[in-house]
């Protein structure tokens, strides 16, 4: 299948089409285990749609999307995948408005999400103890009462990914964490993201190129579909097809 | 855990503590005003007032089941009714059995509209039906196999909203016109009326009547214990954010279509079961029960109640219902036109019913001590 083992996400010679438009375009991308990778690329280069084929809820024409060395994720469902531990930021901050902080977090606990199990469910010390844990990495130790509807935006987009963290996922998929934030809550959210990886491997698609500077060690660049450029950050900048990209040829 | 801290968790809610209070007021009163009080007196309730509230709590069930799919997990369901018609039927099968020999034909086996249309036996699916314990199982298996297979789809295609709402009235539609047909063995357009009794008992007897209403409350308080378990259960939880951002649930990990399902089936079911206690109390069941103007009633009493409290709703099919007994007494020709005025005021000004409206207050007065309403939650 793969010719370089041990990755966790492999993504190879992916096309999308939509009314013959090719959103994704023969794209090919590995990321690694316990990675930080951010993604950037103008709008419309295939960042949004390559996030919603890894997540099932878009089906690609063709190529294959393996999750780590056996797990085929075309042939998964959303909740599928998302059990099998890779969990979602959306660009638009999606918490649960009439439930708390706390209730969002309990949601997106790991473990049995059947309807029966849930209907008979109740909190275990551990669990809470996970949550209040969650709650102090994403800074919201202070209001787990409160309404998701009434958190700030910052907090919301923090809230969203500490459900993600709820989910226990090996890889955590971030799209535009920092979009419509303060400086300062930009930097909260870079310094969040940083002490992700390792545990986890962390992929981010953004805009702000001084966020991805800030957070990124390698970055990829979609354009069209497909990767145009991949490395460090002052290499990718150096590159003539991503000046041409960016600064238009 | 189990049933006790069920009965505590409603206790500690003020909502549920009227609804059930009152529950048990009329469950006390309803047998001394009708059989203690002399008719003479103006505090004695009779048969018709029996059967008006009898019949006002089984569409508080049905507002019940409504509210607990659209309130809690977004369902717009405008073909409710349906089910609650055909618990009503397996109720009225039952009933046209018991009525044996006694019939018009006096035919012993064939209920008399079977007579008429000159049929010689009993069609298959009317077997059984003289048990009650039979009619029991179908009142709840019918509308539930209905619901589990039309959600099954529907879920499963992922039709939301305004389309789930069209096809539900397209459902409730199309068994009105098969209820219609003579040749379905439904008695068509007529249903089925003149019951004599029910295992037994005198459904002309105001004793019976009593029994009847008294059984409706516990039933009605049952549901509702069972439907608040529900909501606050995880799984509630879940409902409620499958309702404001469904595939954000379904990205968590969720099988959002099979969380609809099994509600939509606990709806159905009680839906039925309303339906059943409806029948023997009224005294008729035909294919009216089915159209699609009753399913958007019975929505209505949910919205003017206050969707999403259970109680809100219940309180709502009584008050709607009361108006609707004034005003089709009064001026027949303006209910519907009231009973629309009435849904887009309460959509405009009332989002969330009287209940709302009702709760505000209360807040108002306590100074904002609460601020249960505006962002804060008490700790569970």
């Amino acid at each position: 299948m793969s010719i370089r083992p041990g990755k966790i996400l492999y993504i190879e010679n992916l096309t999308v089409s939509f009314d013959g438009f090719k959103a994704l375009n023969e794209l090919t991308l590995y990321v690694d285990p316990g990675e930080l990778r951010c993604i950037i690329g103008p709008n419309g280069a295939g960042k949004t749609t390559m996030m919603d084929v890894i997540t099932g809820k878009t089906r690609p024409d063709s190529g294959t999307v393996w999750f780590g060395d056996n797990l085929n994720l075309l042939a998964l469902s959303e909740p599928e995948i998302a059990q099998a531990g890779i969990g979602r930021k959306f660009q638009k901050p999606t918490v649960f408005e009439q439930l708390t902080v706390f209730e969002n977090l309990e949601l997106a606990l790991a473990g049995s999400k059947t309807f029966w199990n849930t209907l008979l469910a109740r909190i275990t010390p551990a669990q809470k103890k996970r949550i209040y844990e969650v709650l102090d990495i994403i800074g919201l130790a202070q209001q787990p009462q409160a309404l998701g509807g009434t958190l700030a935006h910052g907090q919301k987009q923090w809230l969203e990914i500490g459900m993600l963290l709820m989910q226990e996922p090996q890889l955590l998929l971030v799209d535009e964490p920092v979009a419509g934030m303060t400086p300062q809550e930009i930097e909260r959210t870079a310094a969040l993201l940083q002490s992700l990886a390792g545990k986890h491997s962390v992929v981010v698609v953004e805009h702000d190129m001084d966020f991805v500077r800030s957070i990124a060690k390698r970055v990829t660049v979609l354009h069209e579909g497909r990767v145009i450029a991949e490395g460090d950050m002052d290499q990718v900048q150096k590159d003539p097809r991503v000046i041409e990209v960016y600064l238009g040829g | 855990m189990g049933k006790n801290m069920l009965w505590i968790s409603a206790w500690k809610d003020k909502g549920s503590r009227w609804f059930l209070g009152a529950l048990a007021l009329l469950f006390i009163a309803a047998p001394i005003l009708n059989q203690l009080v002399p008719a003479s007196s103006a505090f004695h309730l009779s048969t018709y007032g029996l059967t008006l509230i009898g019949k006002y709590l089984c569409y508080a069930l049905l507002a019940l089941t409504i509210d607990l799919i659209w309130g809690y997990c977004g369902i717009l369901s405008l073909g409710h009714a349906a089910f609650f018609a055909l618990g009503g039927y397996a109720m009225g099968m039952y009933l046209m059995r018991e009525i044996g020999p006694r019939g018009v034909y006096g035919n012993p086996i064939l209920p008399d509209f079977m007579v008429f249309l000159n049929w010689k036996s009993l069609p298959w699916f009317w077997h059984g039906f003289n048990h009650f314990w039979f009619a029991v199982i179908m009142i709840m298996l019918v509308p539930a196999a209905l619901a589990f297979v039309f959600g099954w789809l529907a879920f499963r295609s992922r039709v939301t909203g305004v389309y789930l709402s069209i096809i539900t009235q397209a459902l409730t539609y199309a068994l009105m016109l098969a209820f219609f047909r003579n040749d379905m063995g439904f008695g068509g357009n007529n249903g089925f009326t003149d019951f004599k009794d029910i295992l037994g008992f005198d459904l002309h007897s105001d004793r019976v009547h009593v029994a009847l209403l008294m059984i409706t409350a516990i039933v009605l308080a049952v549901s509702y214990l069972m439907c608040r378990a529900i909501v606050e259960s995880r799984a509630g939880r879940v409902l409620r954010a499958i309702r404001d951002a469904e595939s954000r649930t379904r990205f968590l990990g969720y099988r959002v279509e099979s969380y609809k399902l099994w509600v939509f089936v606990f709806s159905a079911i009680l839906a039925g079961i309303a339906g059943a206690l409806y029948v023997p109390q009224i005294g008729i069941i035909n294919p009216s029960e089915f159209s699609p103007i009753n399913s958007i009633e019975a929505v209505v009493w949910v919205a003017v109640g206050g969707r999403g409290t259970l109680y809100g709703a219940a309180a709502g099919a009584v008050l709607v219902n009361y108006a609707k007994t004034y005003f089709t007494t009064a001026i027949p020709e303006a209910w519907y036109y009231a009973l629309g005025a009435l849904f887009v005021l309460v959509t405009l000004f009332l989002p969330s019913g009287i209940i709302g409206l009702v709760r505000s207050r209360t807040n108002k007065q306590k100074g904002l001590r609460m601020q249960s309403d505006k962002g804060e939650r008490p700790i569970e």
